[in-house]
């Protein structure tokens, strides 16, 4: 029973990471770079919670909405400002400039709201499910978050597999040149991308904040790291990819620091990361990208 | 005559420091089969890809139904009704004929049924591809996916670049027997090939092009017949 609690635990964690992943694997689908200050745009979601919440004590669900408009916005204006005007230049370059904008966030967030941790209300409170006579229980929290991860999931596949936006985004990701010739606004498309991933950010901040109640200028920063492995995990650029590599990172980081040593977690989880590499180089899900002739 | 379709007047094009296109200036009337030939590197696609929107002229201009491109971003000028197959095909290799043959309707906000009907009665192989992935067709079938593809925007001019490219003799009939047809009935066509003879045989009027330059023009047959032409692409 211990087993199955570790296990819902990591696909709960895990869920969290899936939901961050889709915003890495997104983004570097079309925009083909890593925007490393996605991690920063989860601590903005929270904080947001986080005063709608205590300062405004308003509904956390209408707090989880705001901050999902806020993020969005966000998301958006980082790209036109900073990523928008790189669009031509080397990978490099944009590199460091998600970087640059990952430290931006960050120390705004330390400017606004300092570096004293604030103790984050659970969306929806800290009571717990008993099965099984009360030998396994599972916290609102930690089903709510797999509820919510599941229906993402399945919104954002039939999103990109039928709707006409989201195919256009499919159709930029493969090859924008000929999506412009397609009478596909290819600026635009990138944009919603940005936007999609960062309203996601947003209910990630929520939902990790809700399970792990500290919030700092700094909380984004390790999670999304860890999403990004999981996005690589599972096969950077794919959707089922982010999910199945966010679930798995989840569960085998949650038995490491289970059954070998919580000091050790995030050394299993890279070392299996490693070797997932060695043996798949594009990952799991992910497909060698073969050259044009 | 009356307002040309397409109107390329005088221009300029750099790739940095490269002076790709010297100048050049060429129209296309409704109904023709215009066709720009020459050898690799000549500019043709690089004309192309200045008339998409892709590139921009430093200096001169492009008008499409009396009006001018300049400014106008590509995906406008799709809407506007000119569609360019580009050269190497570029189908979307990860997504299915049919949601290929979708994107090429982007701009279109109604009903496409109907042209999706068209394209399958044009290009039976398609229909009955509809299904797969674009990447697991043949060299042919992706030209002719990548030109139903662009007739699914409607277009008012249509704009190939080397459709016989990297095909066999026989599919390479087969495309321009397509493309003779579609002339028939009522396109208008601007054709850039490399393959001149093919090109001459069905074109209303063609330019020769050579080194970012036009150094001829004439009908169809004028060229095929003109020694310069003959011993420059024709093989003598």
């Amino acid at each position: 029973m211990t087993f199955l609690n570790f296990f819902i635990s990591g696909i709960s964690l895990g869920s969290i990471y899936a939901i961050i992943a889709l915003g890495y694997t997104m983004v570097y689908g079309i925009a083909k770079m890593l925007n490393f200050a996605h991690g920063d745009v989860i601590m903005v979601g929270a904080y947001v919670c986080f005063y709608m919440a205590v300062r405004y004590e308003l509904p956390p669900l209408l707090g989880v909405v705001i901050a999902m408009v806020v993020c969005t916005l966000l998301g958006m204006i980082v790209e036109r400002l900073a990523y928008k005007p790189l669009r031509q230049a080397p990978s490099l370059a944009v590199l460091i400039t998600a970087i640059g904008m990952s430290y931006f966030l960050q120390n705004t967030a330390l400017l606004l709201w300092s570096s004293n941790p604030k103790v984050f209300p659970s969306i929806i409170g800290r009571g717990s499910f008993k099965l099984f006579g009360g030998e396994l229980s599972v916290s609102h929290i930690t089903a709510l978050t797999i509820g919510v991860c599941l229906v993402i999931m399945a919104a954002l596949t039939l999103f990109v597999g039928k709707t006409k936006m989201g195919k256009a985004m499919r159709a930029c990701s493969e090859d924008k040149g000929a999506a412009q010739l397609m009478g596909i606004n290819v600026n635009a498309t990138i944009s919603l991308t940005f936007a999609i991933g960062s309203g996601l950010a947003a209910v990630a901040g929520a939902l990790l904040c809700s399970a792990y109640p500290t919030l700092m200028p700094t909380t984004g920063a390790l999670p999304g790291i860890k999403a990004f492995t999981a996005a690589v995990f599972g096969g950077i650029g794919s959707i089922p990819g982010a999910f199945l590599g966010g679930l798995m990172l989840g569960v085998i980081e949650i038995f490491a620091k289970a059954y070998i040593s919580s000091q050790l977690s995030d050394a299993v989880v890279f070392g299996v990361l490693i070797v997932v590499l060695l043996v798949k180089p594009a990952g799991l899900l992910g497909k060698m990208t073969q050259e044009k002739v | 005559m009356s307002e040309p379709v397409l109107k390329v007047d005088n221009i300029n094009v750099y790739y940095g420091s490269i002076h790709a296109i010297k100048g050049i200036s060429f129209e296309v009337y409704e109904g023709e089969i215009v066709t720009l030939i020459g050898a690799n590197g000549a500019g043709k696609s690089t004309t192309l890809n200045t008339i998409s929107g892709l590139l921009h002229p430093s200096t001169g201009n492009v008008s499409f139904l009396g009006e001018s491109l300049a400014k106008v971003p590509p995906h406008k000028i799709v809407e506007r009704g000119l569609a360019q197959v580009p050269e190497g095909r570029r189908v979307f290799a990860q997504m299915t004929v049919q949601e290929n043959l979708e994107m090429g309707a982007f701009t279109q906000n109604d009903d496409i049924s109907g042209d999706m009907e068209k394209v399958y009665s044009l290009f039976p192989r398609l229909k009955e591809r509809m299904r797969q992935t674009a990447g697991t067709l043949s060299g042919g079938e992706q030209q002719m996916l990548a030109m139903g593809r662009a007739l699914m925007s409607r277009p008012k001019l249509l704009m190939l670049d080397e459709p016989s490219m990297g095909l066999a003799p026989i599919l390479v009939e087969q495309i321009f027997e397509i493309i003779a047809d579609l002339h028939r009935t009522g396109a208008t066509i601007l054709l850039v090939e490399q393959n001149a003879q093919m090109a001459l045989s069905i074109a209303s009027r063609g330019y020769v092009m050579e080194t970012g330059k036009i150094t001829a023009t004439g009908t169809g047959q004028e060229l095929l017949a003109s020694e310069e032409v003959r011993k420059a692409y024709l093989g003598g």
